[in-house]
């Protein structure tokens, strides 16, 4: 499949958001003065938002994105569409009520960290839910991007800890290495086995030439390349996916790790480590495209 | 709405004999003249006249060969859009503008809704729907919704435009809904089949596998075993004789 940078940005970006304000709504940073609620209120609904935003920027409509809101019964990106609009409403009720009245009570928390859980879940199902790329169509799909959302948005609340000098833990800093290292522990078994089996299709099965023998493609139907290879024809990443696939483990994972161990108490420190490991899961999720089949690839000759 | 309808009685669809299509090409072109200046927006190309082109096209066909050695076939293979029962295009689309008609199951787009999002197309299995380059919206068979039910054309020319187009008689179009209708027998005597069967999608349209031929000879008799076997009468007989004297 063709990794849209757009797409990419969207599903990182939002993901780290919506982790983001799940840990913040629970109570993980201490919001005291009235700057910090509006700044990091704003720093989560500016990652949020920047995330929608982007994902708006592959249609060929965008001034009809509205109308995604409509089809929530059926379709899992207009449930994520309405999920995104109530999660930041949610967020900015949450953020009026501490700056007003006061902490909101436990249950409402819980119900907010859960609603964004819902959201980043919905995001995944997108693509969970497409039986024609087998890869993505697995049940540790959403887990990946589940925990990978959570664990950015424990660093990055980290990172919040030191900025705003409050003090760490241990413990937290425990909590985080745990996050990234199963976050990236997921991501290594997904890569071993979703998908590994194809989709189940075959040349055979496509053309319903089973009865003849053994077939082949020997013509395409066109001249140059056309839409449907262009978008779900991708091939270029394949031959470097091993070598690709270190470097966001490193990028994403090791490196922030490390960093967290050594420099775990600077604003500095955990704010490189934190976009070495969102620019390994820029990576991560450009592979998530660039090595997924699509089954209409089997009538162009690949093998699936 | 882009929940599925329930199953319609009446379902509209295609049939294609392998066993016939020659790869003209024919149906490919009339579905391009109809549908550009019919249903929706133009089918448009990019880059037309130059090294790259490109543009949506509702019908491509693939050329396979299947089989091997003497017994080897090949066979053309036009694909369109198969109106699925279980459409997964309809149920992903998150505006409502993929849709199935209740009443005779035809898959369409209302463009005026599409965003061109594209998911409809990463959820077909088959590559039925191309986005439009220059529209930025979604293309897909309407089954010629515009001429099928269009009381002002001869009745001859009320079926899809690669069905009147095609020179072999290759494509046929009926009611798949109604077992009795010309169709349903075609499908049921030659043992049409579903593309993927194994993705659920539920196809209305079927294709007719190629007949079975004669198995080929092991050995092919050779031009020259057969030059060798053949024994001349008459003028040629004496001509043979003759220049068998003097060699």
């Amino acid at each position: 499949m063709r990794p849209a940078w757009s797409i990419i940005f969207f599903t990182s970006i939002s993901g780290l958001g919506f982790g983001l304000a799940a840990w913040v709504v629970l109570g993980f940073i201490d919001l005291v003065h009235p700057q910090q609620i509006f700044g990091v209120g704003g720093l989560v609904m500016l990652l949020i938002g920047a995330g929608l935003l982007s994902s708006t920027l592959h249609l060929g409509h965008p001034e009809r994105a509205w109308r995604a809101l409509s089809q929530w019964r059926s379709s899992w990106l207009s449930r994520e569409g309405v999920l995104a609009v109530l999660a930041m409403l949610a967020l900015a009720g949450w953020g009026w009520h501490v700056f007003a009245i006061g902490t909101p009570p436990l249950w409402a928390n819980i119900a907010a960290a859960l609603l964004m859980a819902v959201t980043v879940y919905a995001t995944s199902m997108i693509y969970a839910s497409l039986k024609t790329v087998a890869r993505w169509h697995h049940p540790l799909t959403p887990i990946c991007y589940l925990m990978f959302a959570a664990a950015g948005g424990l660093l990055a609340i980290l990172w919040l800890q030191a900025f705003l000098g409050q003090g760490q833990s241990n413990a937290f800093e425990l909590a985080v290495l745990l996050a990234l290292a199963s976050a990236w522990g997921v991501k290594l078994v997904w890569w071993q086995i979703a998908g590994a089996n194809g989709s189940g299709s075959t040349l055979a099965s496509a053309t319903g030439l089973a009865g003849l023998g053994e077939v082949r493609s020997i013509m395409p139907p066109h001249t140059s390349e056309n839409y449907l290879q262009h978008e779900m024809g991708f091939v270029i990443a394949r031959k470097h996916a091993s070598r690709l696939r270190l470097v966001a483990l490193g990028l994403g994972g090791i490196l922030p790790c490390l960093l967290v161990i050594i420099d775990g108490g600077s604003a500095m420190g955990i704010g490189l480590a934190l976009l070495l490991h969102m620019a390994g899961v820029f990576v991560e999720r450009w592979l998530f495209f660039a090595e997924a089949k699509h089954t209409v690839s089997i009538y162009y000759g690949h093998q699936h | 709405m882009t929940s599925l309808p329930e199953p319609s009685a009446i379902k509209l669809g295609l049939v294609i004999d392998l066993d016939i299509c020659v790869g003209c090409q024919a149906c490919v072109v009339n579905c391009k003249e109809w549908n550009t200046s019919g249903y929706g927006a133009p089918l448009s190309d990019s880059d037309a006249y130059g090294a790259q082109p490109s543009g949506a096209w509702l019908n491509r066909v693939h050329a396979f060969e299947a089989g091997t050695g003497a017994d080897a076939k090949v066979v053309h293979f036009p694909k369109s859009c198969l109106h699925c029962e279980d459409a997964p295009c309809v149920t992903v689309c998150p505006t409502g503008a993929s849709f199935k008609r209740s009443e005779d199951g035809i898959v369409l787009v209302n463009e005026d809704w599409c965003i061109g999002c594209g998911l409809c197309a990463w959820s077909c299995p088959y590559g039925a729907r191309e986005m439009d380059p220059a529209e930025g919206v979604m293309k897909k068979c309407t089954l010629c919704v515009d001429r099928i039910y269009n009381e002002n054309l001869p009745s001859e020319d009320q079926v899809p435009a690669c069905v009147r187009t095609c020179p072999t008689n290759a494509r046929h179009y009926g009611d798949l809904g109604d077992p009795n209708s010309e169709v349903s027998l075609l499908v049921a005597a030659r043992g049409g089949v579903d593309l993927m069967p194994e993705q659920n999608t539920k196809p209305v349209n079927k294709y007719l596998p190629p007949r079975p031929r004669r198995a080929a000879n092991d050995t092919p008799m050779s031009l020259l075993a057969m030059a060798d076997e053949a024994t001349p009468s008459g003028f040629w007989k004496w001509v043979d004789s003759t220049l068998e004297k003097l060699g």
